[in-house]
């Protein structure tokens, strides 16, 4: 049974949603409780696998038993393990936070929300290309539906915008794997590892061109500089819930440019290209991110653009690509994630009791639970902005270490400046809306009970990982190190995963192409 | 037969680039459709392009790669549920906003941005 526990991350989502979808007639009571209950479920199961990973075993699942170059194989590793935990998290957070009533101002709420958990997982979990972009469709395909969900003007103006540059960048994913698969023949990352590392020069340039091609599409759904641009609008149009597990959307085109980067692409001439790129993008996202927090008149903008301050952050530590660097970024990783998904549930709350000036910097009318609502954004806003001592300052530090030479030049003031500039807009924000207010309250809008319990399961995560900072930080050092050596992982990936009772099955040479069916 | 093949796909990716640019959201669904026409062919070539060879082992002397056939018959899948779900998506936006626009503007001063 326990080595199923690997794809229950994917079927249980899975499962759930096609329950909640088929069973549309019952009554929201029962949709909720059993949105929060897979939700946590999935968490409970999360937490498991991270305790297994933890260990440095490395959890491997072939689909259909089918062995590792042919078939489909699920590998969790430390860095999967903590992925899935930290999706599990956020999304629990998020369907707390749905089930006051944001979940029926539309149809579907709760199964749309478990395909994207679906999509997100299995993202997270596959040791195969193309398997990667069906799992990135399924996200975003439930993530298009989730963006639109009680659908305004606005939604779905942002909409029609983020739905055309993915389909675009779905194309050009598609492309980059046609060009990996032609000059390798193989999509799984392990063997395409090891036939990258044994290619001829007159190769080499086609896998250049299809990994730089690769890195663009993930770099478009993390958004970093040139591809950017439809992030905060879409952000800031999002349903509060839906917004708040956006958050994660980003990380899973950083979790990618992660994992092609360390596992396939190290020692290529690819490489080289990879990091130039992604340095200097990611310096510029971070300085023109922190200009846009700035500019932002509206709280929910201003929040899209400190989720790329954080994308730029990380992005630029993943090109310095030591051990260091990538211990803090995976370090920053879950603070980062946890906190912008926390600030679109308090602007969401903020803005229902503000009446019609909702989340923009005006001057209006006094808050009514003026008091608990200031907490958790003073909490919000001191975490964000990366002020001591709590963990986004930590890992800041971190980062700032693992720097060497000129680059630090480069990365030391942007990254200061950026918490600066947070700093000056979230306590410009918070100075409007708590203070500069005229007399007389809307009294609609009281915050919610489940409401209050999502964004303070969420908040809750700051004091928890600087409590627990030291064994994190050997958990993602320990991940760092993994990462630093895909060879052992590639290894296992190949040879050992799979069952022992593989030779004994009967050789059956018409089915090949039965591992790779969508 | 290549250089045929590479003509008709970058053709394709050319048109459904030009498309994809327009104002309108009509050009725009039919290019990203070329785009995706573009795609599928080009994923089709990726197993190296041979006549009379069949997928199957035993069924030709020179067997071709299926894999290629079956990424191509999952991209066509996902590729059509994306163009409906766009065309959907337009179609709203058309009713919501009184513009086929991509910026829901209507008229001269959409056209220009």
């Amino acid at each position: 049974m326990s080595q199923h526990l690997v794809i229950l991350p994917i079927l249980m989502p899975m499962i759930g949603a096609l329950i909640l979808l088929l069973s549309g007639k019952a009554p929201d009571g029962f949709h909720r409780r059993l949105s929060v209950a897979l939700t946590g479920a999935l968490l409970l199961i999360s937490l498991v696998l991270l305790g297994r990973a933890a260990s440095g075993e490395l959890l491997l699942y072939a689909l259909g038993n089918w062995q590792a170059p042919f078939g489909i194989v699920l590998m969790l590793d430390r860095l999967s393990a903590l992925m899935l935990v930290l999706t599990a998290t956020l999304a629990l957070g998020c369907v707390l936070f749905a089930c006051a009533g944001e979940d029926i101002r539309g149809s579907h709420f709760h199964g749309l929300f478990q395909l994207q958990l679906m999509g997100l997982n299995g993202a997270f979990l596959t040791s195969d290309l193309f398997n990667l972009f069906i799992f990135f469709e399924i996200t975003l395909l439930a993530s298009y539906a989730l963006l639109m969900h009680g659908g305004g003007k606005e939604q779905v103006a942002a909409g029609l915008h983020y739905v055309v540059i993915n389909v675009a960048g779905s194309a050009l994913f598609v492309i980059s794997l046609g060009v990996l698969y032609g000059a390798t023949g193989t999509l799984n990352m392990a063997d395409m590892a090891n036939r990258v590392a044994e290619m001829g020069s007159d190769q080499a340039a086609l896998v250049t061109a299809g990994a730089l091609m690769l890195i663009v599409v993930f770099s478009l759904k993390a958004a970093l500089l040139p591809l950017y641009f439809w992030l905060p609008r879409t952000y800031a149009a999002a349903p509060a819930p839906v917004a708040a597990l956006f958050a994660i959307m980003t990380k899973l085109g950083l979790y990618a440019i992660l994992r092609v980067q360390s596992m396939i692409f190290v020692e290529t001439p690819a490489a080289a290209h990879i990091t130039t790129w992604l340095w200097w993008s990611g310096l510029a996202t971070i300085a023109l991110a922190g200009v846009g927090v700035l500019a932002a008149r509206d709280l929910r903008p201003l929040i899209a653009y400190l989720v790329l301050v954080s994308v730029g952050t990380l992005l630029a530590g993943v090109a310095m690509g030591t051990t260091e660097a990538t211990t803090a970024l995976l370090y920053y990783l879950p603070h980062t994630t946890l906190i912008c998904g926390a600030l679109f549930l308090i602007a969401e709350l903020i803005g229902q009791q503000r009446g019609k000036a909702g989340t923009r910097l005006v001057r209006a009318r006094r808050l009514h639970q003026r008091h608990l609502l200031g907490g958790l954004f003073l909490v919000a806003a001191v975490a964000v902005a990366g002020l001591p001592p709590l963990a986004g300052s930590i890992s800041k530090l971190m980062l700032m270490q693992a720097v060497e030479g000129s680059a630090r030049l480069w990365l030391w003031p942007l990254l200061l400046l950026a918490g600066l500039c947070a700093l000056i807009a979230m306590s410009r924000a918070g100075s409007v809306f708590f203070w500069a207010s005229y007399k007389g309250e809307v009294v609609a809008g009281k915050v919610g009970r489940t409401q209050l319990a999502g964004v303070i399961w969420l908040l809750a995560s700051v004091p928890v990982l600087v409590a627990f900072g030291g064994p994190i930080g050997h958990y993602t050092q320990a991940t760092a190190e993994q990462l630093a050596s895909p060879q052992a992982v590639i290894h296992q990936l190949l040879e050992g995963g799979t069952a022992p009772d593989l030779a004994q099955l009967p050789r059956l040479p018409h089915d090949e192409t039965q591992g790779e069916a969508p | 037969m290549e250089a045929l093949f590479s003509l008709v796909v970058g053709v394709l990716i050319a048109s459904g680039t030009y498309l994809l640019l327009r104002g309108r959201t009509f050009p725009v669904i039919i290019g990203l459709v070329l785009l995706g026409y573009a795609v599928n062919l080009f994923l089709f070539s990726t197993g190296g392009l041979n006549t009379h060879a069949a997928a199957v082992i035993g069924e030709s002397t020179v067997p071709t790669d299926p894999l290629p056939q079956a990424f191509v018959l999952t991209a066509i899948v996902i590729g059509f549920a994306m163009t409906a779900f766009v065309v959907i998506l337009a179609i709203r936006a058309r009713s919501e906003m009184g513009s086929d626009h991509v910026d829901g503007q209507q008229g001269e001063a959409g056209d220009a941005k």
